[in-house]
């Protein structure tokens, strides 16, 4: 029992004729870092909100740090830090007014508050913007102001919420590393996320659900292997070629090769990685099939999608009428 | 530390962030206290003339009863203020933390008791201007001011669950004034209940608002020798009906108001 971090059965949330979770299940070990995976509208939120005490499950329990979320709150919520979707900050207090607050209302005193404070600001390179209100802070050090408030009391068990989204390429880089560091310190982390290549840079276990039913369930490879991994892409200069470049390509595909007749494009799931390239354009070259572009692309989320459940996440996105979850 | 403690504790820090708001926005503060100058002059001169109070002068009699008023008016920036503060992102901040949930509560309500201050303070001065003066000691008059902003603590908590059981901050307003017009004007604030016929003379005498009005009149020395204080128990012994008074409503309102808070919060 111990050994499990966060332990979720039966996780069921319904607003109105939505049903945002549905029958859930999940775990993280003791130092594990879980990505929940999944499109807008997933449940991927009302997941972590309830798992953080925010929010009553209709059906279900959950074990968070070894006690109940819904018998035991308060000894939750002292184990866990959680930077939400949408930063938890007061816009008219500044960064430092921020951290100390949270420090005392987490019962560190005015002096450790204080102290927690600066280092904090000092770790998230928010020292220069620390006494100007938060209204005048860019999203990125928002969304760095609030996972610092997260970890004013350094909590066992973490959750994050979409920790990179919205964020310029730099500032996620930024965010990974830091977010690598705790995990490092062997805090335990589930993380949520729309991209499966941040799943796969910080995830151990990676669950994606849709419509608040996990779908598919496994290592980041095992799961890049099931929707097919990386795909070898490639436009094919004369057309009447199509077919023989097709042919070379099944000798590689772990999977059906994908054809487009009107760009050209010939594509198909492949292991092996950037050596398997190198092999199909020997292969290409000596069938003489000359091409244009060529390249190795991993697979997306939609691709999981569309192996999954067999449509993209978007098109059923906007079938279901799923609206972005405030 | 107890559960009280914690409580007073965490309440302490939400209304310290709370002031640290007002010196951020003063604009706010503006407003509070310039509707406390207006309402004084304009009662002062527009009713102070017209209204027969037997011979009493209507503007010492008026200002006892226009502090009440705006001390409970003031209650419904609480509950403003709070159904603001449930919609803010940082509520989830605050209920992730294994904080006393009354803290939000307390915190805004203690808070409040500033503005409170400030109000009586200006309302003070700008009776003194218009020709107010304070009949009895210092004493008495500093224990009817404390009466008043006690009263107006106890009625703060009506309005913070008011704020809470709105769906936006936008309705507090209106709904508060079904509870405050009542409250305030069927009382002996601005004319002697015994002016006031059947029912609502009835409701005027056991209206808090009116005991706490006599007790303030009472404590300025603003009470006429000629005009008889009305034979019922409430204005008789207006400080003790007072504080029964706010103590009610903090027995049913606080709790009730923490309940609605987490569900107000759970939206
Ligand atoms: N307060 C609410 N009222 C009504 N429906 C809600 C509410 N919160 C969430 N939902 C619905 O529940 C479903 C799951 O929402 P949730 O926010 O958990 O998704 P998500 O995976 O976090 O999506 P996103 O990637 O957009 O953040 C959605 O269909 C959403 O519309
Ligand atoms: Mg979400």
């Amino acid at each position: 029992m111990m050994d499990v971090a966060v332990r979720a059965e039966g996780l069921v949330k319904r607003y109105g004729a939505v049903t945002a979770l549905d029958h859930l299940d999940l775990e993280v070990p003791v130092g594990g870092i879980l990505g929940l995976l999944g499109p807008n509208g997933a449940g991927k939120t009302t997941a972590v909100r309830i798992l953080t005490t925010l929010l009553v499950p209709d059906e279900g329990r959950a074990v968070v740090a070894g006690y109940d979320v819904a018998t035991h709150p308060d000894e939750v919520r002292a184990r866990i830090g959680l930077s939400g979707q949408y930063a938890a900050v007061d816009q008219d207090l500044t960064g430092r007014e921020n951290l100390v607050m949270v420090g005392r209302l987490s019962r560190l005193g005015r002096r450790g508050a204080q102290r927690r404070a600066v280092e904090l600001l000092e770790r998230f390179d928010l020292v220069d913007a620390a006494d100007r209100p938060v209204k005048g802070y860019s999203g990125g050090m928002r969304r760095r102001l609030d996972l610092a408030g997260a970890l004013v009391t350094t909590p066992p068990v973490l959750f994050l919420d979409e920790p990179t989204t919205g964020l310029d390429p730099r500032s996620r880089l930024g965010m990974w590393d830091v977010i690598r560091e705790l995990t490092a310190a062997g805090t335990t982390l589930l993380l949520t996320t729309q991209y499966l290549e941040e799943a796969d840079q910080l995830a151990r276990d990676v669950l994606v659900i849709d419509d608040g039913r996990a779908i598919a369930r496994g290592t980041p490879d095992e799961l890049k292997t099931m929707v097919g991994g990386e795909r070898v892409e490639l436009v094919v200069r004369e057309r009447a070629l199509i077919g023989r470049a097709q042919t070379v390509l099944a000798r590689f595909a772990i999977d059906d090769v994908r054809t487009d007749e009107q760009t050209g494009m010939v594509s198909a799931a492949v292991h092996g990685g950037s050596a398997t390239l190198t092999q199909v354009i020997d292969a290409l070259d000596q069938d003489g099939v000359a091409v244009g572009e060529v390249g190795l692309r991993r697979a997306t989320l939609d691709e999981v999608f569309l192996t999954l459940t067999g449509a993209p996440a978007d098109a059923r996105d906007a079938d279901a009428g799923v609206e972005v979850g405030a | 530390m107890n559960r009280l403690a914690w409580a007073l504790h965490d309440g302490h820090v939400i209304a310290l962030r709370n002031m640290i708001l007002i010196r951020r926005v003063p604009e706010v503060l503006v407003g509070v206290l310039v509707a406390p100058v207006m309402f004084v002059l304009l009662f002062a001169y527009v009713f102070g003339g017209s209204i027969d109070t037997g011979g009493v002068d209507y503007r010492e009699f008026l200002i006892a009863g226009i502090f009440a008023q705006t001390v409970v008016f003031g209650a419904t920036f609480t509950g403003a203020g709070l159904a603001q503060d449930v919609q803010k992102g940082i509520i989830d901040r605050f209920r992730s933390l294994p904080m006393a949930r009354s803290a939000v509560l307390v915190g805004r309500t203690a808070s409040d008791v500033v503005y409170n201050v400030l109000t009586v303070f200006i309302m003070s001065l700008t009776g003194l201007a218009v020709g107010w003066r304070i009949r009895s000691s210092m004493l008495e008059a500093l224990g009817g001011f404390l009466l008043l902003l006690v009263f107006a603590y106890g009625f703060s908590w009506v309005m913070a669950y008011v704020g809470l059981l709105v769906p936006k901050p936008e309705v507090v307003n209106n709904a508060s004034f079904i509870v405050i017009f009542p409250a305030t004007f069927i009382a002996n604030t601005f004319v002697p209940s015994e002016n006031l016929p059947g029912v609502l003379r009835t409701f005027a005498e056991w209206n808090p608002v009116s005991a706490v009005t006599q007790a303030a009149r009472v404590a300025f020395g603003n009470v006429p020798p000629d005009m008889p204080v009305p034979d019922v128990w409430s204005l008789r012994h207006p400080v003790a009906y007072t504080l029964i008074w706010v103590a009610l409503l903090l027995i049913v309102f606080v709790p009730l108001s923490v309940r609605q808070f987490q569900r107000a919060a759970l939206r």
